[in-house]
């Protein structure tokens, strides 16, 4: 079989679209919101919202069961998005009040959320591999409904995202002026924590909850090893989610090899040869004065004597 | 924002406020009016209170007591943002995603209600960027900038929506003279153009000569509110290097006077 074969056959599985464009939305969504929080440096909030998020899939799968839905994970995703936003925004709040104890709130929400999830998706009559599932995702068994959920959630965050960029960087970059500005700060510290949470929703199925935070981070750290401005560090971002999400997909396709681990473990060996060859490939500046329009105000003594009025500056 | 529309009321107006943070009070009683083209210097030792009553007039932190009004109106979403400029003394710490002087200038031009970029925000921010020397270095990071590079960005920042009202929070702190002059030359500029302009400085230095009026903070409360204070016998000689902040113009004080907090 020659390789266009095998391509031809890899995009004839239904099984395989579905997942193909679940992976393109979460590679370019879950990036755009990552480089927000890089910005606010809160790189592990999407580890945060993940860990809660478990406790809203098994809630999901309680009242399912409860309710005599088939399948029984009918809610597991809505009760995700709701634990999810949740969480997030209790985490926000923690951070606006910027006091140390928020450090131990935290702390407590995240493993309350993964033990409450671990328990409660028992008491609902869960297994460990469903369990599995979502802590590590489980993309080749995306149905036409969680793709819906996945593009409908990701335009969402896409949107919010790129369509108030500049509010949400003048936000993340500088809060005291932006509150001087009379921007809404609070809202858009919210709407932040918010499609944060959702793309932790849809990036569960891709890479699972324990890995989100990996999506969403690590492009962005891949991103702004060569960028210079932010805009540019949040293309690039995406762009490298996307093909990481693809090519670690694709893999697994002729591998039995967990798909959401091996993206991760792909994007962090890009990082590692982009770090590496950094120094290489960036182009050095010469060295040139850095301030040449300065005027050297320190007089040194084999400087000529200058009398106190020549001290004015002119320049 | 045109300065050419003559003001009726005052552009800065706050009465009675007062600020506690964590059970300290911070500020009380402070009566405030500036005038429209008016320049203010605030004066005060570290943790009088300076910083805190320019934060608190521009709502970056919430008052305790009393009411702030700018340009007539109370502060909230409806006030006229657009005519105010803040100028921070320092960029907040630097997080890993980089920033272009372009892209911090341009998020100057959103205020209030409008949280989308206006039209022609490129020019606005480059033109911005070229009132403070910088054009040459729009696109280059802010983090890696110097300090006093850093300084002219955020003053860009401040201008790119054409204030009315200009606040500077210590700007020749730290900084090195030449973009002290350039601070002294824009605000001189922008106060000929008639911009109200609100300083707080350590010391009056190099803004001596523009300012109309000294409002001198202690302990929370205004101790002076009128003409700059003089600085006398040799500290008024003209190439004495002021290095501290005359609080009261009734007791000259020594260069080793130190401000006690209670």
């Amino acid at each position: 079989m020659t390789a266009w074969d095998q391509v031809v056959e890899l995009l004839s599985s239904p099984l395989m679209q579905r997942a193909l464009i679940a992976a393109v939305l979460v590679g370019a969504a879950a990036p755009v919101v990552g480089t927000f929080l890089v910005q606010r440096r809160m790189a592990l909030m999407g580890d945060g919202i993940g860990h809660v998020a478990l406790t809203g899939v098994a809630v999901g799968w309680l009242v399912g069961s409860w309710a005599g839905l088939v399948p029984q994970d009918a809610l597991a995703v809505p009760g995700a998005v709701v634990a999810a936003i949740v969480g997030s925004i209790v985490i926000e709040l923690v951070r606006e009040r910027g006091r140390t104890s928020g450090d131990l709130a935290l702390a407590l929400m995240f493993y309350g959320g993964i033990a409450g999830g671990v328990l409660l998706i028992k008491v609902a009559g869960g297994t460990n591999s469903n369990l599995i599932s979502y802590l590590f995702g489980s993309i080749s068994t995306v149905s036409t409904t969680d793709l819906w959920w996945t593009a409908a959630l990701a335009a969402l965050v896409l949107g919010a995202g790129l369509g108030l960029r500049t509010a949400l960087f003048a936000v993340s970059h500088d809060e005291e002026f932006a509150r001087a500005s009379g921007l809404p700060v609070r809202f858009l510290s919210m709407l932040i924590a918010t499609i944060a949470a959702l793309t932790v929703t849809i990036a569960m199925r891709v890479v699972g909850l324990l890995l989100v935070s990996a999506l969403m981070i690590v492009p962005v750290a891949i991103a702004q090893l060569y960028a210079r401005s932010f805009s540019r560090t949040m293309t690039a971002a995406s762009v490298i989610g996307v093909l990481v999400s693809v090519t670690g997909l694709v893999l697994t396709y002729w591998q039995d090899i967990p798909p959401g681990a091996t993206i991760v473990v792909l994007a962090i060996v890009v990082y590692g040869v982009g770090a590496a060859v950094r120094p290489l490939v960036r182009r050095t500046a010469p060295p040139r004065d850095p301030h040449p329009d300065m005027v050297d105000d320190v007089l040194l003594v084999d400087d000529a004597v200058v009398d106190p009025p020549s001290r004015t500056i002119t320049g | 924002m045109s300065s050419s529309v003559i003001e009726a009321g005052p552009v800065v107006e706050a009465t009675g406020l007062g600020v506690t943070i964590g059970g300290q009070p911070i500020l009380a009683g402070i009566d405030l009016t500036v005038a429209p083209g008016e320049v203010l210097a605030l004066l005060g030792a570290n943790g009088s209170g300076k910083s805190t009553l320019v934060r608190s007039l521009l709502g970056v932190i919430p008052t305790t007591t009393g009411s702030v009004r700018l340009f007539g109106a109370p502060l909230g979403v409806s006030a006229p943002w657009d005519r105010v400029g803040y100028v921070p003394q320092r960029l907040p710490a630097a997080s890993g995603v980089p920033a272009t002087a372009l892209e911090v200038v341009t998020s100057g031009l959103l205020h209030g209600r409008a949280l989308r970029r206006p039209h022609g925000h490129r020019q606005r921010a480059l033109d911005a960027l070229t009132d403070v020397g910088l054009s040459d270095r729009a696109h280059q990071a802010v983090q890696e900038m110097s300090g006093g590079q850093q300084q002219r960005v955020l003053i860009a920042r401040a201008l790119v929506r054409r204030p009315d009202l200009l606040v500077l929070d210590e700007p020749t702190s730290g900084i090195d003279i030449p973009t002290q002059a350039t601070f002294v030359d824009t605000v001189s500029r922008l106060h000929d153009a008639g911009t109200t302009v609100v300083v707080i400085l350590h010391e009056l230095g190099p803004f001596a000569p523009l300012i109309d009026r000294a409002v001198v903070l202690r302990h929370g409360r205004v101790a002076h509110d009128g003409p700059p204070p003089r600085a006398r016998g040799e500290h008024a000689g003209e190439w004495h290097d002021h290095t501290h902040a005359h609080s009261h113009p009734e007791e000259p004080p020594s260069p080793f006077t130190v401000e006690v907090l209670p």
